[in-house]
């Protein structure tokens, strides 16, 4: 599992069926949500950018998580993979960090009258956008490869105390951003008929971004194992 | 685990606790500074001097909101259920401002202890459902 050849023709055999799977999901999912789901009592249909919102910010901080696991990986055996990782999945999780910080000021002007606010949710969400934006800058300042990865993998670790700092920040502190809505652990503070399209939007983007990563890991595992035979025999078929 | 990948366990490990401690630690001397308002009771216990700008939250209490026919002006009080402060505004208030909802608001104490706002925020609550069930459960109540 852990070699790049091998994952590599995982993937490939996995993808064709999977990347139409998860794009499904998020449409089902994001369709219901926009055009189905009942309006809210007090917000109207302004409370329908939380399909988008949520499922990125849930993504945008599980991307960091996994990113933290894969780089003491990274540090502690040398996993090649898990360096490529790392550097596939950043610019997903800062993509979706960013959508996430977007949504939510576009949802901030109409509800609460104002685009942006220094509370704690925000700003330390704002930090593990500059985390990513800090991560990938590192990998295109440093050419060797797995130097980079290593950089990589001690900022990730350093970092992710961010994660459940952003999670507990509307716990611990007085905020602006209400208290999350939609958790695991508890009974979800809306009603099914908008419960159910949310799931679905979370199970979607989850997914999406599976789809992607595993692009972005095959270009990754093609380019830095180009000198290898395996790589130049699967060109060689290919053309 | 061969010895070498336990060290470098150990120092991830420790990397890890490290900044996790050293964090937390800011953020316990820190905690005060990081919340976003002040509560009624802890405005009028601080005795803050008049014209210092500052940001108050709580909920609009019920059949306070007294508008001025002619203008923009409005005065309510907010309560944290422990005292009650009163606020003047002038201006357009957000949507979801009402009645038994949260606010937030910046503004100055003035010498007569009325909190002058210059900015209202409406704080939204966790709760989602459609205009039906919450039709219903007021009805309950």
């Amino acid at each position: 599992m852990g070699s790049p050849p091998f994952f590599f023709k995982w993937a490939s055999r996995l993808l064709p069926w999977f990347s139409p799977i998860s794009f499904s999901i998020l449409i089902i999912g994001l369709i219901w949500g926009v055009g189905f789901a009942p309006s809210d009592y007090k917000q109207g249909d302004v409370y329908r950018i939380i399909f988008v919102h949520v499922p990125s910010a849930i993504l945008g901080q599980s991307i960091y998580l996994m990113m933290a696991i894969f780089g003491s990986i990274c540090l502690i055996w040398r996993a090649k993979l898990a360096g490529m990782f790392l550097r596939s999945a950043a610019p997903l999780g800062a993509s979706f960090t960013l959508i996430a910080l977007i949504s939510g000021a576009v949802w901030g002007k109409p509800t609460w009258g104002t685009w942006w606010v220094w509370d704690a949710r925000l700003t330390s969400t704002l930090i593990l956008f500059f985390l990513y934006v800090g991560i990938i800058g590192l990998y295109s300042s440093i050419d060797n490869k797995q130097k980079g990865d290593r950089a990589a993998s001690l900022i990730s670790v350093v970092g992710v105390i961010i994660v459940p700092i952003i999670k507990k920040s509307v716990d611990w502190w007085q905020t602006l951003h209400q208290p999350s809505t939609f958790s695991i652990t508890s009974s979800p503070s809306m009603t099914s008929d908008m419960y159910f399209p949310l799931l679905i939007c979370v199970i979607g983007f989850y997914f999406i971004f599976v789809s992607l990563l595993c692009n972005r890991l095959r270009v990754e595992i093609l380019t830095r194992e180009r000198n290898t035979t395996w790589v130049k025999e699967y060109l060689n078929n290919k053309v | 685990m061969n010895p070498l990948r336990k060290q470098r366990l150990y120092v991830v490990l420790s990397i890890f606790l490290g900044t996790a401690i050293a964090v937390l630690l800011v953020f316990q001397g820190l905690s005060k500074s990081i919340n976003l308002f002040y509560s009624p009771s802890e405005i009028l216990k601080a005795q803050i001097e008049a014209g210092t700008e500052i940001r108050v939250g709580g909920m609009v209490k019920k059949g306070s909101v007294y508008r001025e026919t002619n203008s923009l002006k409005l005065s309510f009080e907010i309560t944290d259920f422990e005292e009650d402060l009163v606020i003047e505004y002038e201006g357009i208030l957000p949507d979801l401002f009402s009645e038994e909802a949260g606010v937030v608001l910046k503004g100055t104490i003035n010498s007569k202890g009325v909190f002058v706002a210059h900015e209202v925020l409406a704080k939204h609550d966790e709760n989602y459902m459609p205009p039906e069930v919450a039709k219903t459960l007021k009805q309950k109540k």
